[in-house]
């Protein structure tokens, strides 16, 4: 990956950055120049919460290549204070056993490593509460 | 607006098709279509295509093709709507036969995906790459997880989201050009091996090879070739967000909601006036959430109806009679076209034994990423 486009994500990945519409309080994860629902462009920036439940699931059985030697592993759509909602890989779970409903917890995990050589890569995956 | 009509259609086979490069498949189709309709020229023309530079590293698709076809200095354009290029490739040349700016167009799609790529990345560049695949999620992963909130929220169980693939199946083991044509059973699709639960193997489409190409034309031309008219009454096109969990629901497809919205107010119809309908069953619970979304069944009821055989030939509404993306194969950036040749084909009344009897209005939903894009055609077949 190139450093650039990972570094510019880092506020988001590591620190949950979200934009809130100064107009009408929408919340934008990552954030946008324009808000969706009211056109206004003022946001300011806040910290999602980190407690959320999962609204679906799956377990990925066959990933992509970079994902591949972690199968099976659960990712699910999990949402959070403000009604953001957001794609996270569930971790440190029996995926067996996992639930929609479920409650969760953000934290700071490596996600990817990019090849041999390359930097590890962070961000955040859900941990059962 | 200027009527529409298709004069003339042709695809290849669709499968794996290694001894074949991307021009040759594409050429093969045109010409085939240009043969077909009987026209000696076109105005110009269309390629769909999703991602032939990730795929075989070649781009401009656009002027390769009418190149290799030998149709230069015509305009050829490529047009990229992931999964809904073809649809949206159709929806170019019918908007420009509608302007007047031409009398006779093609509109193309094609895909090559057996080259050697990795596919699932490849496909994957449909989602949001920075908050979607860069947490490990794949295409088959982004449905399994609309499959899992229909569950939950409508009692769908994988029994009756099999049911679509064996239809499916059924359909396209009376096609020619699918690339399965083979029939499969509940229990074959129940115990396939897992992809992305709820889905197994069997609830997937495949990767494939192959590319599709229709003409249309002006009515004028399309009475000179004393053609019989397949009318196009309606296309329409919505977008919704990139990100599957950006949406207030999961289990509702926007786009497909608001394109058949305008589709079907184009065309003056309702649901109950389509004879059949061929739709982008990527997945097994694509073509469930999609006969919801265009209003033939209640929200929640399109598994149950699908394994009442309400879909199948004779039933209230046949969907996929070609076989479907599941059956036919699915060469991404070849599908919308290939789903307007089956309505050529059944609206001729050409669709030998998967005929539907009487069929005289046909509608086509073709869509990209997981909903971000939908295209929907409805046609008709004149006297
Ligand atoms: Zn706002």
């Amino acid at each position: 990956m190139i450093t650039a486009r990972y570094h510019r994500e880092i506020p988001q990945r590591y620190r949950l950055e979200a934009g809130k519409c100064a107009k009408c309080g929408y919340v934008a994860f990552p954030p946008r120049l324009v808000c969706p629902k009211c056109k206004t462009k003022k946001f300011k920036t806040i910290n999602l919460k980190d407690e959320g439940k999962i609204l679906t699931y799956t377990i990925i059985r066959v990933g992509p290549d970079k994902f591949s030697k972690e199968t099976p592993y659960a990712i699910g759509i999990v949402e959070v204070s403000d009604g953001v909602r957001l794609t996270t890989q569930i971790a440190d779970v029996d995926v067996e056993k996992l639930k929609i409903g479920q409650k969760v917890k953000l934290v700071f995990r490596k996600i990817q490593d990019d090849g041999k050589a390359g930097i590890h890569m962070y961000g955040y995956k859900a941990v059962l509460v | 607006m200027r009527d529409v009509v298709v004069i003339g259609a042709g695809m290849t086979k669709f499968g794996e098709l290694w001894d074949k490069s991307i021009k040759d498949i594409f050429v093969e189709a045109a010409l085939r279509a240009i043969e077909d309709a009987g026209v000696k020229q076109i105005d110009s023309m269309y390629v769909g295509a999703m991602s032939s530079g990730l795929f075989v590293g070649q781009e401009h698709l656009g002027a390769v093709m009418a190149d290799y076809l030998g149709v230069t200095p015509i305009p050829a354009t490529h047009v990229e709507s992931a999964c809904a290029s073809g649809g949206v490739s159709f929806r170019q040349a019918f908007l420009e036969v509608a302007s007047g700016a031409s009398d006779i167009v093609m509109a193309g799609g094609v895909e090559k995906m057996t080259d050697g790529a990795d596919v699932t990345e490849a496909l994957a560049t449909a989602a949001d790459q920075e908050y979607e695949v860069y947490q490990g999620v794949t295409f088959p992963g982004l449905y399994a997880m609309i499959a899992h909130a229909h569950m939950k929220e409508f009692g769908t169980t994988r029994k009756q989201l099999a049911a679509v693939a064996v239809k499916n199946h059924r359909n396209g083991s009376k096609n020619p050009n699918a690339q399965f044509r083979s029939e499969i059973t509940i229990d074959q699709v129940l115990n396939a091996t897992m992809v992305a639960d709820p889905f197994g193997l069997l609830d997937c489409s495949p990767v494939s090879d192959g590319a599709a190409a229709v003409i249309v034309a002006s009515m004028d031309v399309a009475k000179k070739l004393k053609k019989k008219p397949i009318k196009v009454l309606a296309s329409a096109q919505a977008s919704d967000t990139i990100a599957l969990h950006s949406r207030p629901g999961i289990t509702t497809l926007g786009s497909v909601v608001n394109a058949a919205k305008k589709a079907y107010k184009m065309a003056g119809l309702k649901p109950s006036d389509i004879d059949l309908c061929e739709v982008h069953d990527c997945f097994t619970i694509a073509e469930v959430v999609v006969s919801e979304d265009l209003g033939f069944f209640k929200k929640g009821e399109g598994g149950k109806a699908a394994e009442k055989g309400l879909t199948a030939i004779g039933g209230k509404i046949p969907i996929n009679t070609s076989g479907g993306l599941k059956s036919k194969g699915h060469p991404v950036g070849a599908t919308g076209i290939a789903q307007i040749i089956e309505l050529y084909e059944q609206l001729n009344g050409k669709a030998g034994d998967r005929q539907v009897k009487g069929a005289r209005i046909g509608m086509a939903q073709n869509m990209g990423g997981s909903g971000a894009s939908c295209v929907i055609h409805i046609l008709e077949s004149g006297k």
